[in-house]
């Protein structure tokens, strides 16, 4: 039996009208083989005009509905809706773009546009005959979510998720989950303590019974697709039974070994068994086999005969776990970009040129000066200090050419808490403009400015050299026009914000894209910001791009309600246009896996023959292009219906 | 081994001392710098201008000259290596300039007469233009020249490696070193060993063409520089290149008389010190041509 269809003309008040004549062309339609309905009205996608697509399918008896309208992008969702609740097969109701790709187009061709009209909608008629009914693919789902990084944007995540009733793995690299937050002294812009906003989500992630946390381990590979991710983690040998240990620090109190604490920026020194600060989770030592006397000299072992439990044990090797997980929630955070490349601020050959994360743990009460500001070089309290905003952001000819966003505001946060602890001081910040675009924000600063007397200094700083006993920092007052040649006791560099240098190498192992500058690239930059484009990928904080906390903790909850939106069904559902590789004609080529740009096609060894995994694939059609037999295929945009469509469209 | 190299003018007039060292250098180190069987003046200094071709002409010129006998050319003074290096990479880059300037190279007969084949082919930027440093370090290694370096001992000479601005800006069109934290003077100076100075004003500007219109102005450019080597413990400060070499010594001849206890620092080509450790004779080294005699200083720390 021939199906039955229909042709609904909208005029998008003028978008579409105002060019093409829609009169004509329903007329036109109405004549055309396999059309038995064909009509026009102003707004389709309006509630009326969408009842008249149902009625006219149920009076109609109609087997597909072609809305020739605005782009698919748009509506496709709307009207097979409608289509759906008139009792026809969503898949069988198809769009013909006659707006984008017509109408605005040809505005002053109004005769050939209403013809190019006609022509496009008769290639969805001819789509529309072959097009068959298909249902959604379903895919089993792990209701388990992995989240990589345990900064806060991963802690925030982990506990959203888990708080949701779903299990969730928290994989940090580090001994300690905190990342950078945990470093930080006080925050922008009420000042309050950050450790101790920060510790109650730590300890939190630690008890909560969904979650389980994997420290000091590193994904090292991923394979699977959304629902059905297979993830490797290496748990990197600690030397201690962190199950037996139980944090009594007699270990590191008597370890005779020292190494630069990397959680103190290099102020300070920690012992070669630590735990890297006072609020670590877990607070359990690790052991930093470079720095040991045991594992370096072959002697001491002090640690391991003074165990009470006898939890330290040198022979551990690293570990290997196998998950399984449904979604995964990125949240690799940032680093500073490197002093060595600033050559013109000494590139780090200055003790009291420092950066603001060595700032922070110096203003930190549980820091290496105990909370006071003391210069690197000689312990003296600096009377004199240079803030620098933008070292190596919005720098397109040498450095980076973004803006690092953070800066502005953790730098004016700092000059007003060095006031607040020196109060014969003078702080100064050079800047190129001050950015305070967040709530609080510019009252902030105009409180830095007038009432802890912080010297806002708009201008680029050339240059910084040592000379008597001083550093000298020549920069330029732009608004005076004026040369400033400087000697401060100490300098604070607000270095731009780059992707943890780890977070490209993880990123290839998850196959997800990153910007040029190695943040991770969301789905849409407006529309889909917490999404990767690949399927189950989900961003959270400054791994994608420079955050401040609160913004990260917003995309880290949006992350993982996207998570909790897709375990919410049972199972996975997607979109059933997609490939399909004929299995009786397949002669094993493999040249549909090695086009296939999502890894979606693969090989049967048993069967000798590819195929698609339908999670996997996103309906790109490169496979079909490819394949020598023309075995893969696409549903509902098979060869013959390409063919008659185009013969619909040239014909004359 | 035979290299390519193109002195400069400069380095035939009054910065005598300057090639005949570098020459001599080489050739201790088994390298033969072989002049270029013709060469004109490179053009001097690099165009500000972008729309036009005829300014980077002479150094099109030189450089297309180079590629007849070779596929590198090794300079020495730091305005000839700023010039040819950015002209050659205006060549390599910039289709429109490179088809035009070999429009002009087609119609030089004198080269023609000069060199056989030559402009048979267009040139497109295929030569490599080294400086003589780079030269010391990727073809001679500064291991080996650390090795060679059996003559007088510099180990007592405190010797302010200054860069100026040519040899090193513009970052990328240069590529040279990082002219914010440049090494590769101290490197070589450290290889020959000496004790290097490090002092912030390295890369500071000697006054350049300024001494030409406003010798004041040229001369507190001088001061700052030299000032800075000195109070770091400088001996004696060496320049790659003949202009900043004037102006850091000639321009001390007021000095004394505006700035109150000032005390005169000699300025010298580093192919002069290299001769020093390479044990070449020093009549190829001609310490004569200085206004800040540097003979007394070396001597002084037996480096003479």
């Amino acid at each position: 039996m021939d199906k039955r269809i229909g042709v609904f003309v909208c005029h998008c008040g003028s978008n579409i009208a105002g060019v093409v004549d829609v009169k004509r062309v329903a007329a036109e339609l109405a004549k055309y083989p396999g059309v038995a309905y064909s009509t026009d009205y102003t707004y389709m996608c309006s509630d009326p005009g969408q009842n008249l697509v149902k009625d006219a399918i149920k009076k109609h008896k109609l087997d597909a509905a072609i809305v020739a309208a605005c782009s698919p992008t748009l509506h496709e969702t709307t009207f097979r809706r409608a289509g759906r609740s008139a009792g026809i097969n969503p898949y069988e109701v198809e769009i013909a773009n006659i707006r984008e790709q017509c109408s605005w187009v040809h505005q002053d061709e109004k005769e050939k546009a209403t013809e190019k009209a006609i022509r496009i909608i008769r290639t969805m008629v001819e789509k529309a005959l072959l097009d068959e009914p298909l249902e959604p693919i379903s895919v089993p789902m792990t209701h388990r979510a992995l989240v990589v990084g345990g900064g806060i944007a991963g802690i925030q995540a982990a506990l959203d998720i888990a708080n949701a009733g779903y299990e969730t793995i928290l994989v940090e690299r580090s001994p300690s989950i905190g990342g950078h937050m945990a470093q930080l002294s006080e925050t922008f812009p009420t000042l309050d303590c950050s450790q101790c906003i920060m510790t109650p989500k730590m300890v939190e992630v630690a008890q909560h019974p969904n979650i389980r946390l994997m420290t000091y381990s590193e994904v090292e590979d991923v394979s699977g697709y959304v629902g059905n991710f297979k993830v490797t983690v290496r748990k990197k040998a600690a030397y201690v039974d962190r199950d037996t240990c139980t944090g009594c620090g007699l270990c590191t109190e008597k370890c005779p070994a020292k190494a630069v604490s990397e959680f103190d920026e290099g102020l300070a020194e920690r012992k070669a068994i630590y735990t890297p600060f006072p609020q670590a989770v877990p607070n359990k030592p690790v052991l930093d086999r470079d720095n040991c006397l045991y594992f370096q000299k072959g002697k001491c072992g002090i640690c391991q005969k003074i165990c009470p439990v006898d939890a330290v044990d040198y022979e551990q090797e690293d570990e290997f776990a196998e998950l399984e997980v449904g979604a995964i929630v990125v949240a690799t955070g940032y680093d500073l970009y490197p002093i060595e490349n600033i050559g013109e601020y000494g590139a780090g050959k200055y003790a009291d040129v420092i950066t603001s994360l060595q700032f922070e743990r110096m203003l930190s009460a549980s820091g290496p000066t105990s909370g006071e500001v003391r210069r690197p070089s000689d312990g003296k309290v600096p009377k004199d200090v240079v803030f620098i905003t933008c070292v190596g952001s919005r720098d397109p000819e040498s450095h980076m050419p973004y803006c690092s966003k953070i800066c502005c505001m953790y730098l004016t946060k700092h000059a007003m808490l060095y006031k607040h602890k020196v109060h014969d001081g003078q702080p100064y910040v050079f800047y190129m403009d001050v950015r305070t675009a967040g709530k609080g924000y510019e009252e902030f600063y105009t409180r830095a400015a007038e009432e802890d007397n912080v010297l806002y200094i708009r201008g680029k700083v050339s240059r910084i050299f040592e000379e008597d006993g001083k550093l000298m920092v020549w920069g330029v007052d732009t608004l005076t026009g004026n040369k400033v040649e400087l000697p401060a006791d100490m300098v604070v560099l607000g270095l731009a914000v780059v992707p943890n240098p780890a977070a490209r190498d993880l990123a290839n192992k998850l196959k997800i894209h990153t910007d040029e500058w190695g943040f991770l690239s969301e789905a849409h930059p407006k529309l889909r910001p917490v999404e990767s484009l690949a399927p189950g990928f989900y961003l959270a904080g400054a791994a994608q791009g420079p955050k401040d906390i609160p913004e990260a903790v917003a995309q880290a909850s949006g992350a993982a309600s996207k998570v909790c939106a897709l375990f919410a069904e049972e199972e996975y559902h997607r979109e059933p246009a997609i490939a399909w590789i004929d299995e009786d004609t397949c002669a094993g080529c493999r040249v549909c896996i090695s086009v296939c740009p999502y890894d979606a096609a693969v090989f049967d060894e048993e069967k000798g023959v590819a195929y698609v995994q339908e999670a996997v694939c996103e309906g790109c059609g490169a496979c079909i292009a490819a394949c020598p037999s023309g075995s893969a295929k696409q549903r509902n945009l098979t060869d013959v219906q390409i063919y008659r469509m185009v013969s619909a469209a040239l014909e004359d | 081994m035979k290299i390519p190299y193109y002195p400069g003018c400069t380095l035939h007039e009054r910065a005598r001392e300057f090639d005949v060292s570098a020459r001599e250098c080489a050739r201790s180190l088994g390298v033969e710098l072989e002049e270029l069987p013709i060469w004109t003046c490179c053009g001097a200094v690099f165009p500000l201008v972008t729309d036009s071709v005829m300014e980077i002409l002479a150094g099109v010129r030189n450089l297309s000259y180079a590629s007849r006998v070779g596929d590198r050319v090794v300079t020495i003074c730091s305005f000839c290596y700023n010039v040819l290096k950015r002209a050659n990479r205006v060549m390599r880059d910039d289709p429109e300039k490179r088809e035009k300037a070999n429009l002009f190279l087609r119609a030089d007969t004198k080269a023609r007469e000069a060199i056989e084949s030559y402009a048979k082919e267009d040139y497109v930027g295929q030569v490599e233009v080294m400086h003589y440093l780079e030269m010391l370090r990727d073809v001679v290694g500064f291991d080996e020249l650390s090795r060679r370096a059996n003559g007088k001992r510099l180990g007592n000479l405190k010797v302010a490696p200054y860069y100026g601005c040519m040899l090193l800006r513009p970052k990328k069109e240069m590529q040279f070193d990082d002219p914010e934290q440049p090494t590769i003077f101290e490197e070589f100076l450290s290889a020959i060993g000496c004790v290097v100075v490090d002092f912030p004003m390295k890369t500071e500007c000697c006054g350049g063409f300024q001494v030409v219109r406003d010798e004041e102005t040229a001369a507190a450019c001088a001061q700052n520089v030299l000032a800075s080597a000195l109070k770091r413990g400088a001996d004696l400060v060496v320049t790659t290149c003949p202009l900043c070499r004037y102006n850091l010594d000639e321009l001390q001849k007021g000095m004394a008389e505006r700035v109150n206890g000032w005390r005169r620092i000699p300025v010298v080509y580093f192919t002069q010190l290299l001769g020093l450790a390479l044990a070449i004779d020093e009549k190829h080294l001609d310490f004569s041509g200085s206004y800040v005699d540097p003979r007394p200083v070396l001597a002084e720390n037996g480096a003479l």
